[in-house]
């Protein structure tokens, strides 16, 4: 099958506007007639819910957490994007757009790119009339911040809670929606499979995570909104039940599996501490808006240092190495993910890693206390202040700003990140990858789509901050909503979908026998056993940096560590009652697929490209080198074992902006 | 360090329940309460047992899935933090900790350490928002000021997770402090006004059909609250409730 992005003619301005007057509707009688399931309650799915709702179709939201609004959306810290120019710095949608496709190394879709920065000023616009307490200036306007790889201030957020405050404020959209039976909410289940009849999703085989019991939906259509595959790694800043089975299910039944080694790897997260570690957590980006980034000139001042001999406080300004403000002069430490990742690791590898695992650098908030503490005794009108009164009043604005990362921090490394500098290191935390959706964000399953971070469409090979906040909620406010009407419009005479069909029969079927396969294996060692083992093998060989010896091997050693599992799995209990572990064992089994698919796709990709540093690939300063010819999308079709998938091209066309060398000096 | 862990066990809602003695060994200081847990259920596994089931998800303090009674505390001894943002150093070596879940009435357990706290959710249904289409024809974000103090204030009652560590910890099993946080956050911004009345009435009649118990000030709620929501949330709560039934 020929890839087909259906990206509308004309402009790329009124590309969006034009489609959206053309497009077929459903009228508002009609839509009580159709049903559609959502799979996921993040922001994506959440917001897609809600709106559809609204619109008048019959909802069907699936959870696998106790309640909508624990999705893992819920985390996201530093804030959201929009192109609101409210501080008049220059911002605009062509700026978000340019921004967007520049920090994507120029590997996303221009016209999803210019929806998604057209629709941004919305968001803000709806979420202040849900009553999301975003932060505001003392004239009652809203505030903003600035994020990594942009030159302007354009995030909003509310405190380092703004995935949060956006969760909530759509879970009490969906709220509204369940109260009055649009929505039917099914919290504690997990998608197991996508039912395709004549060709479309018309339903889902859906499990009962307390009883165990495998149940039926059918739809006029799916949605999949079930998030990221980070934790293909094992540990990462995802939570532990974030998984890629709705992706990848619907990818085993047709649906293209999009650009999989596109992974952002966050610089600034806690590091780990211990091989008992379960998971890793992130501090916010915004923390680089006032936050140094350093590590010692001299090696004998990290050996110091490691040895506790030395507090890094003790080393001078002329000992100390603020390596992304001696690299990138331009962007400082606002520099973009993965070029802030590349080079932590950088100077870790050369040996200058702070703590015992040589795998930290300094975030050091000591010049802000400095700075923001001068201003403060100004305004205060405080003459002569002494540097402790200046320190004090700074680290009373930091507070204000990041109190909680900086509590978090303290209660999870035990040091006091208002005394000492923060340690941070790199760690898996989104991934740009996921399933191939068109310009309508459906799959190639006609009537299945995929919306938020399980799709792959508008980050290209590396996310900017506070842009995952912006597309699921762009996703699921503003666009599938309209675009779903134009496939559903031919389905107003169809009636209710029946589940009484050897469509249903065959998935339910297939469900329950691996259900009982992993139950009954009985094997030596537990799902974890495999799960990090699979992990490691990511890290070592499909992490920061990748090469083709190394991904040849994770093929094989992935292809190998699959095979063990399916023989030696051990899942406790029964099918019938509440199992994690047998839950955790199905996402395991489906993530050592994708572990395969996603180093195939690395290995293919001879360039580097945001998130996908391949060591062949660089330029003489080590920096990312694109090649011309890999200026396309990947999508993958499902062919048996993932080391068969069969690659469909689908060519990327600049026609608005200029493909130049990516650079942050 | 070595620790005996005296953990609630129970097969299903239906079981009795009761609680069972288990030791682990060599768990580091730096290990997060939950990584403990991990570490026992290796073990179980290992060994042929069921392992013991627990809510826990984002493990970073802010999904509000996890929920375990520490040692008579609701998401342990220390302060300001989630089950899963609790670390071993607060514990001893030899120590021996009681491990139960989040018990009330409206919380009915599923299994061992897991309850269903699904009555949150309804009383959310019955008014905890605002009824506001999702248009692309909203009013401008910056049409309406709010001042900085109503909308940090604001933000402060928004920072409740729904982990029910408040219903945990009050001996009349009160959702007050919860209930208290979503009817201030919308009273405090001028976005909640229009609804105000009905939002809190409905709230609170809601949370007395879940069984929920009445408040009666001791203040235990907010001490345990991992967030730190004040109990100035449950006083303006009863301003708007009496505002509300003098109103009609």
């Amino acid at each position: 099958m020929a890839l087909n992005s259906k990206v509308p003619h004309g402009p790329l301005k009124d590309k969006w506007t034009d489609y959206k007057n053309q497009i077929n509707l459903v009228n508002p009688a009609n839509k009580r007639h159709i049903d559609v399931i959502v799979v996921g309650t993040g922001l994506a799915g959440g917001s897609a819910a809600a709106t559809l709702a609204e619109l008048g179709y019959n909802v069907k939201s699936f959870a696998y957490q106790d309640s909508p609004r624990r999705a893992h959306s819920i985390a996201a810290q530093g804030g959201i994007n929009a192109a609101k120019n409210y501080q008049g710095d220059g911002d605009s949608t062509y700026r978000l757009f340019y921004d967007t496709v520049k920090g994507g190394d120029y590997r996303s879709r221009e016209a999803n790119v210019y929806r998604l920065a057209e629709v941004s000023a919305n968001i803000i616009d709806q979420c202040v009339a849900q009553g999301v307490p975003f932060a505001r200036d003392y004239g009652g306007l809203l505030d903003n911040r600035s994020f990594g790889g942009v030159l302007v201030s354009r995030t909003f957020y509310a405190k380092g809670q703004t995935g949060q405050q956006l969760l909530l404020g759509a879970y009490s959209a969906m709220n509204r929606q369940i109260a009055r039976g649009k929505i039917e909410m099914f919290n504690r289940h997990e998608m197991l499979d996508v039912v395709v009849v004549d060709g479309k999703a018309r339903g889902i085989i859906a499990r009962n995570l307390v009883t165990g019991e495998i149940e039926r939906h059918s739809a006029h259509a799916v949605v999949i909104a079930s998030g990221g595959y980070g934790n293909v790694y094992f540990l990462s800043t995802n939570a532990m039940g974030s998984n890629v089975t709705a992706g990848w299910k619907v990818h085993k039944k047709g649906a293209y599996f999009a650009n999989p080694c596109y992974t952002q790897i966050h610089p600034t997260c806690i590091p780990r501490s211990g091989d008992y570690q379960s998971k890793l957590t992130l501090m916010s980006e915004s923390l680089r808006n006032d936050g140094r980034i350093w590590v010692p000139k001299n090696l004998e001042d990290v050996k110091a240092i490691r040895e506790g001999k030395l507090k890094p406080t003790d080393l001078t300004e002329e000992q100390r190495d603020y390596y992304l403000e001696r690299r990138y002069p331009a962007f400082g430490n606002l520099v973009p993910r993965d070029v802030a990742s590349r080079a932590a690791k950088e100077r870790c590898d050369a040996g200058f890693g702070v703590n015992a695992t040589g795998e930290a650098v300094y975030l050091d908030f000591a010049a802000s206390f400095e700075r923001y503490g001068s201003e403060q005794a100004k305004i205060q009108n405080i003459s002569n202040p002494s540097p402790e009164k200046i320190k004090q009043l700074g680290q009373e604005i930091v507070r204000a700003k990041y109190g909680n990362l900086f509590q978090m921090y303290e209660k999870i490394v035990d040091e006091n990140p208002y005394e000492t500098p923060m340690m941070i290191y790199p760690a898996v935390h989104y991934t740009m990858g996921g399933v191939w959706v068109d310009y309508n964000l459906m799959t190639t399953i006609p009537g299945c789509y995929a919306i938020g971070e399980a799709n792959f469409s508008d980050h290209g090979a590396n996310r900017l901050g506070a842009s995952a906040l912006m597309q699921g909620l762009a996703d699921g406010y503003f666009v599938l909503p309209y675009t779903i009407g134009d496939y559903l419009s031919d389905d107003i005479r169809t009636g209710k979908i029946s589940t009484d069909t050897p469509e249903f029969d065959a998935a339910e079927k297939e469900v329950s026998e691996r259900i009982n396969f992993l139950i009954n294996n009985k094997g030596t060692h537990s799902v974890d056993h495999y799960h990090k083992k699979l992990g490691k093998i990511m890290w070592d060989k499909c992490g920061m940096s990748r090469n083709k010896e190394g991904l040849e091997a994770a093929i094989e050693e992935i292809s190998a560590l699959r095979e063990d599992f399916w023989k030696n799995v051990l899942v406790p209990g029964t099918a019938t009652e509440y199992n994690e572990q047998l839950a955790k064992a199905g996402r395991v089994a489906d993530f050592l697929e994708l572990g395969e698919l996603f180093a195939k796709d690395a290995l293919v990709r001879e360039e580097s490209a945001g998130g996908h540093f391949r060591e062949e690939y660089q330029t003489d300063d080590g920096e990312a080198k694109r090649m011309k010819e890999f200026q396309f999308v990947s999508a993958w079709e499902y062919k048996g074992e993932p080391k068969n998938a069969v690659l469909h091209k689908e060519d990327l066309a600049y026609e608005n902006i200029e493909v130049k060398e990516r650079s942050y000096k | 360090m070595n620790l005996t862990l005296k953990i609630w066990r129970q097969l299903d809602a239906s079981d009795k329940g009761e609680m069972v003695d288990y030791k682990v060994t060599e768990i580091s200081e730096h290990m997060s309460f939950l990584e403990m847990m991990d570490v026992l259920n290796e073990q179980l596994i290992a060994s042929g047992k069921e392992p013991v089931a627990f809510d826990h998800d984002c493990r970073e303090g802010i999904c509000g899935m996890c929920s375990m009674y520490i040692n008579g505390e609701a998401h342990g001894p220390d302060r300001g933090v989630t089950t899963c943002q609790l670390h071993m150093r607060m514990f001893k070596d030899g120590d021996t900790i009681t491990i139960e879940p989040f018990r009330a009435a409206a919380f009915p357990v599923i299994k061992d350490l897991v309850v269903d706290r699904s009555a949150f959710d309804r009383i959310q249904h019955s008014g905890g928002y605002v009824s506001v289409n999702t248009s692309g024809n909203t009013q401008d974000a910056n049409a309406t000021l709010i001042s900085k103090t109503a909308a940090d204030k604001a933000m402060d009652a928004a920072t409740c997770i729904g982990c029910g560590a408040c219903v945990a910890t009050c001996k009349n099993s009160s959702a007050m402090l919860f209930v208290g946080a979503k009817v201030s956050q919308y009273a405090l911004l001028p976005q909640g006004q229009v609804e105000a009345t009905d939002r809190v009435m409905n709230m609170v009649h809601q949370m007395d059909l879940e069984g929920f118990g009445n408040c009666t000030n001791t203040g235990a709620c907010e001490i345990e609250c991992p967030k730190g929501i004040s109990l100035e949330n449950i006083a303006r709560m009863n301003r708007e409730f009496l505002k509300a039934s003098i109103k009609g």
